[in-house]
């Protein structure tokens, strides 16, 4: 089966969402997601999104400039300036839209949108709707794609993206509900399709964040960018690794190691529980491993001191996964937690409009790398990204849309799109014939463990090495699996196995660009080279997929008007 | 660690006649919720299991099947808070199976879809954002923590008459943009929920708030949808001019 349609996005999250709200009203769009849109992982936000508005008591000197500033130097100096400018002066507008949308923000005194203090901020300056605000903001976008009556292919996996001769031509994807294989030919693709978080075994991700665009795009030749920052979140709840937002710290929660200090005091005095993420992931991590947390496991975020009233008000969700997951009330015990893989700041390489080097694909989200997060990313920071930017890959691809008409040609696209469903075809009929002892879900949890054990917050050469050659015995031992289901109708194991392949091209890609990147900036960690050497190493990873191997070469930082400097919290 | 049970109601449309049940022995931690079981027997002992899943944390609204009887959400509910090793899991009543614990949520979205359920607003904004009261943006609180998992509508003995009830939760969405200080729609518009397909329909049973996996209590909507009815109509008859 063949479909044909002007603009494809692929994933249903809140950069999907604002992409095909933003896209051109008079082009045939569709977006394609692996799950309903509404249980997309952007649903899981939690503490807020940035923007200087200003409304806060001690907010009042905030300005787009000095988010720019926080976020460039939250990044430890390796965003791109331009993108960070770009993003933090868009902020402000998109806020103001997405309440006019119907997103119900909290409200201080007066009416205004309510802000928060967050780790890294200069000023509380992160709007939030208590402690569900991807749940609201996502609700809001489908509302709104409902009400532009927006098209959906629901539970359909994307599983090929056709790349030829430098231009995207089309999607194979797999619909659960039929067990078929469809061709989609479409003028321009933009990937939304979110991080890869369970490549990690510990992760706050959503169950499906495994990553598959990214590892589509790069086989398809798309290039990666910074792949190596992986950020670790300094607090997931102990056990199953839920989040547990930074907003808990913004309204004032402490961190108390096991002789009951607040420990923060010795890694970043003067901001203490609120520095960034990279640095109170490492903090905490240490603590631990010095042997001053609980079991050899955990920390404890306290905040009783908060009061009933403050926590039921503010902190109702993560009350509620307290009470469920962790068994306990934060309103009478401290929570445990421990750090857990959060985010990825890098992905698919694109530039300020979303444009990667392909003609015709673009790129959006936590998939993507612009780079506004560079080497950490700000809590706050991420769903402002999939709005601002989802939103201009939709006008983007709407216009080179709109500058090709006609000057494709549909028969040459038929022809690459048929080519690659045959080679697919031969793959899943060759998984349906092999008989291996081990299913994909083996190789899927060693993969996992491996990453958290030799690629995670501290990371050093052996290891670094060690883990590259266990990814491709990984590899070859995928090569040879076989699918245990006998059919493709709602096959989900089916899904694993395709995507599968994509965490492999992840995490071999993230640990090589690991162990070349001799340098300690941001989320990247090497203790045998802990320190920033912006001499050889301010410079963006680049990863292109060339002859069935990564290949790394680099690209300079933009730089405006912020000198990096020495990163003190 | 322990063993348990599951019995797993299995179906598929293409190949059985009638849903069955199988039974599946797993060693588990008391600790791991029903999805954590179901991947466990989808990983290691049947990998055509079929169910959804996403954030496993309770706020994306996939994993809603009946479990032990109780309509519930399976990365909620904890082995160690059933009594029984015995755990009987089954899917989503008031809707089709798809296959084994995956139900077609068609008739659920299509009733959302018909309250219009998106804030309408007027044309322009005030340039530094509306100005909203915070007590009354509480008031639209509760509503706004539904994540349309649809366990209410399969708990909702009205929508099981199969007449064409929206169910419980597109009608607590409704409620919620109705009292949304930013939304001017204008009665006549939402008027067409009076009718029993719509707010007449509940039979205040509340089985709703029962299975709400989030403490929305959809019913509260319908009452105050109901209220607010009869006030507009009030309005509308003394508005009228006296020939």
């Amino acid at each position: 089966m063949i479909v044909d349609h002007d603009l494809v996005i692929v994933g249903g999250g809140l950069a999907g969402l604002a992409a095909a709200l933003k896209a051109a009203p008079d082009l045939d769009v569709v977006v394609i997601s692996k799950v309903h849109p509404l249980r997309s992982h952007s649903v899981a936000a939690q503490g807020g999104i940035n923007a200087a508005l200003g409304n806060h008591p001690e907010g009042k000197d905030d300005s787009w400039e000095k988010h720019a500033f926080d976020t460039v130097k939250g990044s430890d100096y390796l965003s791109d300036q331009t993108a960070a400018e770009l993003m933090c002066q868009r902020a402000i507008p998109v806020l103001y839209e997405l309440e006019h949308l119907g997103v119900p923000f909290s409200r201080f005194p007066g009416g205004v949108i309510a802000q928060r203090p967050f780790g890294g901020a200069g000023f509380p300056r992160t709007c939030y709707a208590a402690d569900r605000t991807g749940l609201v903001i996502l609700h809001t976008l489908y509302e709104q794609a409902l009400r532009r009556k927006v098209r959906f292919y629901e539970e359909w996996l994307v599983t090929n993206l056709v790349v030829r001769e430098g231009r995207c031509y089309g999607l194979l994807a797999y619909d659960l509900h039929s067990g078929e294989i469809i061709s989609i030919r479409a003028k321009a693709v933009i990937f939304a399709t979110g991080g890869y978080g369970r490549v990690y075994q510990k992760s706050t991700n959503a169950l499906i964040n495994l990553g598959s665009g990214i590892g589509m795009a790069f086989r398809a030749g798309v290039p990666l960018k910074d792949m190596e920052f992986v950020q670790f979140h300094p607090t997931s709840l102990l056990g199953k690794n839920i989040l547990i937002t930074e907003g808990a710290r913004g309204e004032g929660g402490y961190l108390i190691n096991n002789q009951g200090k607040r420990f923060m005091a010795d890694y970043a005095p003067s901001t203490m529980e609120l520095a960034p993420r990279d640095i109170v992931a490492r903090a905490i991590q240490t603590e631990i491993n010095e042997g001053r947390g609980f079991e050899g496991e955990y920390v404890y975020l306290d905040l009783r001191h908060l009061g009933k009233e403050k926590i039921i008000k503010r902190l109702p969700g993560i009350r509620e996964i307290c009470l469920y997951f962790g068994g306990l009330d934060p309103i009478e015990e401290p929570i445990p937690i421990q750090p857990a893989q959060h985010y990825s700041m890098g992905g698919i390489d694109v530039d300020e409009n979303c444009a990667s080097p392909i003609e015709g694909f673009y790129a959006a989200g936590e998939c993507s790398c612009v780079s506004v997060h560079g080497a950490n990313r700000l809590g706050g920071n991420s769903m402002l990204e999939t709005v601002v930017f989802g939103q201009i890959a939709g006008r983007f691809a709407s216009e080179y849309i709109k500058d090709i008409k006609g000057s494709q040609s549909d028969e040459k696209a038929l022809g690459y799109i048929q080519d690659e469903a045959a080679r697919l075809q031969s793959k899943v009929n060759q998984w349906l014939k092999n008989k291996s002892k081990r299913n994909v879900y083996h190789l899927f949890h060693r993969l996992r463990h491996l990453m958290m054990d030799k690629v995670g917050i501290f990371r050093e050469k052996k290891k670094l090495a060690e883990a590259l050659e266990e990814i491709r015995e990984i590899r070859h031992e995928y090569r040879h699996l076989s699918l245990w289901s006998d059919c493709l109708h709602y096959c989900q194991e089916f899904i694993t196995m395709m995507e599968f392949e994509s965490m492999l091209d992840i995490a071999e890609v993230i640990t090589m660009g690991a162990l070349a990147r001799e340098e300690t900036r941001g989320s990247h960690y090497r203790t045998d080279f802990p320190t920033r050497d912006d001499q050889h190493w301010l410079k963006h990873t680049i990863a292109r997929y060339n002859d069935e191997r990564p290949q790394l070469t680099y690209r300079e930082v933009k730089i405006t008007r912020y000198e990096p400097q020495e990163r003190k919290y | 660690m322990g063993k348990y049970v599951f019995r797993i109601l299995r179906f598929d449309p293409q190949k059985d006649k009638t849903p069955y049940f199988q039974e599946f022995e797993y060693e588990s931690s008391p600790k791991d919720a029903v999805l954590d079981a179901l991947l466990n027997i989808r990983e290691n002992l049947d990998p055509t299991l079929s169910f959804r899943h996403s954030c496993r944390e309770a706020v994306c609204g996939s994993c809603g099947m009946v479990i032990n009887g109780r309509i519930t959400l399976a990365c909620r509910t904890i082995l160690e808070s059933l009594k029984d090793k015995l755990v009987i899991i089954e899917p989503l009543p008031n809707l089709e199976i798809q296959k084994d614990l995956m139900v077609d949520l068609t008739p659920f979205w299509q009733a959302l879809r018909e309250v219009e359920p998106y804030l309408q607003p007027a044309e322009s904004h005030p340039p530094k954002g509306y100005r909203i009261d915070a007590k009354q943006m509480e008031k639209i609180y509760q509503f706004i923590n539904c994540i349309l998992c649809g366990c209410c509508y399969s708990a909702c003995p009205v929508v099981a008459r199969g007449q064409g009830y929206f169910g419980p939760a597109a009608l607590a969405k409704l409620y919620r943009f109705v009292r949304d200080p930013r939304d001017l729609r204008p009665f006549s518009q939402w008027e067409k929920i009076d009718k029993p397909q719509g707010i007449w329909g509940c039979d205040t049973v509340f089985r709703c708030h029962d299975v709400c996996p989030k403490d929305v209590r959809p019913a509260d909507g319908i009452e105050g949808l109901r209220r607010k009815l009869i006030v507009e109509k009030l309005k509308k008859v003394f508005r009228r001019k006296p020939k």
